[in-house]
């Protein structure tokens, strides 16, 4: 049984195939102005790493902000529950999910079957989205994907005592002509966004393991500093954590087609 | 008597200077990194527009965020109260203060003798700032006061439906990028600014006259589509809006020689 899912994100968009409960392939690019675009781009790509054609993915699930328009989704599913049951089937003794993505942050707390029964969400504000370390990344000079590393030099982290992306930019920019160090502006803006992330998640009652999602979940100065944040560990999964929606999705996919395989020898 | 008010704020530092209940002169800069250069700056200039000395200034008051660094005042007072004092020195019956900074908003309701009965304030979000406008200017590589014109010229106005200034931006590039017409996208922008100052001003209760102040006055369109969310006409200022603080320091400096 092969199955995938499909999961269309304002900034980028994953596929994840699976056969008989193990990933196969999976694919991450960067989302085109057109969702179906998007949608057709990154499931060629996964498909060509697989080595299949479409028309052995017996069903799929789609999911993220565009997910009504993925041109070959079966069904569609929202992005929470998705983050529920993927991260729940990657480790099962995962309790909270804290998933930061380019523009959005959300916190979803699970219950032991992996269904999401309180979360919160931010896509209002850019602060505490990837946005956020997007623009200051920018500000700053430093590669995006070079600022966890950065981070770490850092011996004196800075305050940073604006919240508001817009106010927060022209901070950094006088701490640099203030001749602060780099490591230490980056350390601070971690700290910062740490702090505005842990402060959403508390409002459902953050319950061990945490797993931390989405693409700033790639930056190893924001685990950290979320870990700091949140006063615990946070339990690593040896995935790439921009895929767990569309894991998700695919798990939810497999399920699906289970019970319709059933349904079929019931009725036979 | 002459007595002087100067209010320093994060990007503009102004002086007053009242003789005998007139405004002999006023004068608005930019400020510098150090409030307390900006402030002597701009009331040396103001001194010198009026042909007098700091020594003939009976009293001075400071206020601003920078006016605890200031070394030549007699005393300080809130940037509220000095707006609404300024406010009901210009227009005796207004009730309602409405200040749009650089940086911030702060919205006043005044009771018949001028004493605040509510305020709300925001500096921790650039949305209802005046860098909402001053970012979304340089996203269409205008300058501000066009901005403020267009909304008069706009034939079909869009509609931004993000609040956040990042995310608006980007509705407004898009915009852009789909070749809407220039008028239309800054109509927009004038309309969510309003939008948000207007949730404000509610929030601390608005009744007649209300007068809006600070630079943003200046943006036709921004007060424009403010008046028709309120309900209401605004009344305008004779002087530069930017003033009514600094306006309202002097005001409150001459009431206490």
């Amino acid at each position: 049984m092969i199955v995938a899912g499909c999961d269309v994100g304002s900034l980028s968009s994953k596929v994840v195939i699976i056969r008989d409960s193990e990933i196969i392939a999976y694919h991450v690019i960067r989302s085109r102005n057109d969702p179906v675009e998007s949608a057709n781009e990154v499931m060629m790509e996964a498909l060509k790493k697989a080595g299949i054609p479409l028309e052995s993915i017996e069903f799929c699930i789609g999911t993220g902000y565009g997910r009504n328009s993925i041109p070959f989704a079966d069904e569609v599913e929202s992005e929470i529950a998705c983050h529920g049951i993927g991260a729940q089937w990657l480790a099962p003794s995962v309790r909270t999910i804290i998933d930061i993505g380019g523009q959005d942050a959300k916190a979803m707390r699970l219950d032991d079957s992996g269904n999401v029964v309180r979360y919160v969400y931010n896509d209002k504000c850019a602060a505490g989205t990837g946005r956020f370390l997007e623009v200051m990344a920018d500000a700053l000079g430093v590669g995006l994907e070079d600022m966890g590393d950065v981070s770490f030099q850092s011996e004196n982290p800075v305050t940073i005592s604006n919240q508001c992306v817009v106010f927060a930019e022209t901070e950094v920019i006088s701490l640099v002509n203030n001749g602060k160090p780099i490591p230490d502006i980056v350390a601070g803006l971690h700290k910062a966004m740490a702090h505005r992330v842990a402060s959403l998640a508390k409002a459902i009652d953050i319950e061990d393991d945490i797993a931390f999602t989405g693409g700033v979940a790639k930056n190893p100065g924001m685990f950290t500093a979320l870990e700091q944040a949140l006063g615990s560990s946070i339990k690593r999964l040896d995935i790439d954590p921009q895929i767990i929606g569309a894991l998700g999705a695919g798990v939810i996919a497999a399920r699906k087609c289970e019970n319709k395989q059933v349904g079929l020898h019931g009725t036979i | 008597m002459i007595v002087a008010g100067c209010d320093v704020g994060s990007l503009t530092a102004k002086a007053v200077i009242l003789s005998n209940k007139r405004i002999l002169a006023y004068e608005v800069i930019k400020s510098g990194f150090r409030p307390e250069e900006s402030a002597k700056e701009v009331m040396e200039k103001a001194l010198e527009k009026a042909n007098i000395t700091m020594d003939q200034v009976d009293c001075c008051v400071g206020t601003g965020y920078g006016r605890e660094r200031m070394t030549f005042v007699d005393k300080v007072v809130s940037e509220i109260a000095c707006h609404a004092k300024g406010a009901r020195w210009l227009i005796p019956s207004v009730r309602t203060v409405i200040d749009i900074g650089g940086q911030d908003c702060k919205a006043m309701h005044l009771d018949g003798n001028g004493n605040i009965i509510k305020f709300v304030t925001n500096d921790k979000c650039a949305a209802g700032t005046g860098r909402f406008l001053e970012v979304m200017a340089k996203a269409l590589d205008i300058g501000l006061e066009e901005l403020g014109l267009l909304s008069g010229r706009a034939r079909n106005p869009l509609v931004l439906a993000s609040t956040c200034t990042v995310w608006a931006q980007a509705e407004v590039i898009h915009h852009l990028n789909a070749k809407k017409p220039l008028e239309d996208i800054g109509a927009a922008i004038n309309q969510a600014m309003a939008k948000r100052v207007s949730i404000m001003a509610n929030a601390a209760g608005v009744e007649r006259d209300v007068c809006i102040t600070g630079g943003v006055a200046k943006n036709k369109g921004v007060v424009a589509a403010l008046e028709k969310l309120l309900g209401m006409r605004t009344k305008r200022t004779r002087v530069d809006p930017q003033i009514i603080g600094a306006l309202g320091a002097a005001a409150i400096a001459g009431e206490s020689v």
